[in-house]
């Protein structure tokens, strides 16, 4: 989906609000306590739910490298990816899946969901979530295409010096 | 490649420092977290065996400030440097937006360090990458030991194109910065550039 050679990935107000808005809707009908979208280099998209107490920066960069771990596994034994992975602890438990290849869904539950909830749930949400980031794919195409600028076009070397002091 | 967020004014870049075992990429990551404020940095994980040799990888979350309205957050990666874990090295170079390569400068590691950096350019290039074209920095470590190579023949030999390198001791923290801030400086040209 997203350009590999592609130097960023762009996320833009519009699409976000429409990710952010089928991720609430998915903590909802699946009772969940946290949701959150990873791009699989580790980078956190966006989180819905209990998210105050939680180091979602981390949580992002170790599922991204556990989401890697897997991936090489499975191409050892001949398969393409292992799409859903699922980790039960003693009160949370934790979802994680694939959507349109490059983005990772967490799902953080407790006792009050269940397994097969939120599976189902997932399946719905990821089909939409797809949707919304092959758009968001075709929109920053277009836009490298039609030539205008990155915002960072304009930065000046003071303007990178003055981080550093 | 770097995650621009226009609806959270966020731009996040990966910097990995690679370099052969014991070479002191940990000890990098964790001198610039002692001396980082609390407010620009988010915890440090290591994910390392027993004997505190890197596992995965170590990963460190800093907030530099704010550049045109832009939140600028680098995430600090390492590899695991001993030879035998290259299927994780490999994993860890996805998306990478710089490398720092740190060698070891002790005479007795110079055949590590060649081969360490071989090992990147080959796994860059099976990511896609070359390493000509990103933003890359040297680092000579352990400028505070014995029987060093001296720092002329190891720029012949890891550093043949010029890039910015620096001579340091990851342990006392002398060079660690002026690292960093070279990588992080070209990633920024870099970006300003609209990327490879």
């Amino acid at each position: 989906m997203l350009n590999p050679q592609s130097s960023s990935f762009v996320m833009y107000d519009e699409e976000f609000q429409r990710i952010n808005a089928v991720i609430e809707k998915l903590l909802r009908e699946a009772n969940a306590k946290v949701i959150f979208l990873v791009d699989k280099n580790g980078q956190l998209i966006t989180a819905v739910g209990e998210t105050t107490n939680l180091d979602t920066t981390s949580l992002a960069s170790l599922t991204a490298g556990n989401i890697a771990a897997t991936g090489g596994l499975a191409k050892l034994i001949g398969e393409k990816e292992f799409s859903i992975l699922f980790h039960e602890g003693e009160k949370d438990n934790l979802h994680i899946s694939i959507v349109a290849g490059r983005v990772i869904v967490v799902v953080i539950f407790d006792d009050r969901s269940s397994l097969g909830l939120v599976r189902l749930r997932v399946k719905k949400a990821s089909d939409e979530l797809a949707g919304i980031f092959e758009a968001l794919s075709r929109k920053s195409e277009e836009i490298e295409k039609s030539g205008s600028q990155s915002p960072f076009a304009e930065i000046t070397d003071d303007d990178i010096d003055n981080l550093f002091r | 490649m770097s995650f621009i967020n226009y609806a959270s004014r966020e731009i996040n870049c990966k910097i990995v420092y690679y370099g052969p075992g014991l070479c002191g990429k940990t000890t990098n990551l964790q001198y610039v977290y002692q001396k980082t404020a609390p407010e620009a940095k988010g915890k440090m994980i290591s994910l390392a065996t027993e004997t505190e040799r890197t596992l995965f990888f170590d990963f460190l979350p800093l907030a530099l400030g704010e550049i045109r309205g832009f939140k600028t957050r680098f995430h600090l990666y390492t590899v695991p440097g001993q030879v035998f874990y290259d299927a994780s090295r490999k994993l860890i170079l996805k998306g990478v937006d710089g490398v720092v390569f740190v060698a070891d400068s002790q005479e007795e590691r110079l055949d590590a360090n060649i081969e360490s950096m071989e090992n990147l350019k080959v796994n860059l290039e099976e990511q896609g990458y070359q390493l000509e074209n990103l933003p890359f920095v040297v680092q000579y470590n352990k400028r505070d030991l014995p029987n060093l190579t001296p720092t002329a023949e190891l720029q012949t030999l890891l550093n043949p194109d010029g890039v910015p390198d620096f001579t340091a001791c990851a342990t006392t923290g002398e060079g660690v910065f002026e690292t960093l801030k070279a990588v992080a400086k070209l990633i920024l040209i870099d970006l300003k550039k609209g990327g490879r």
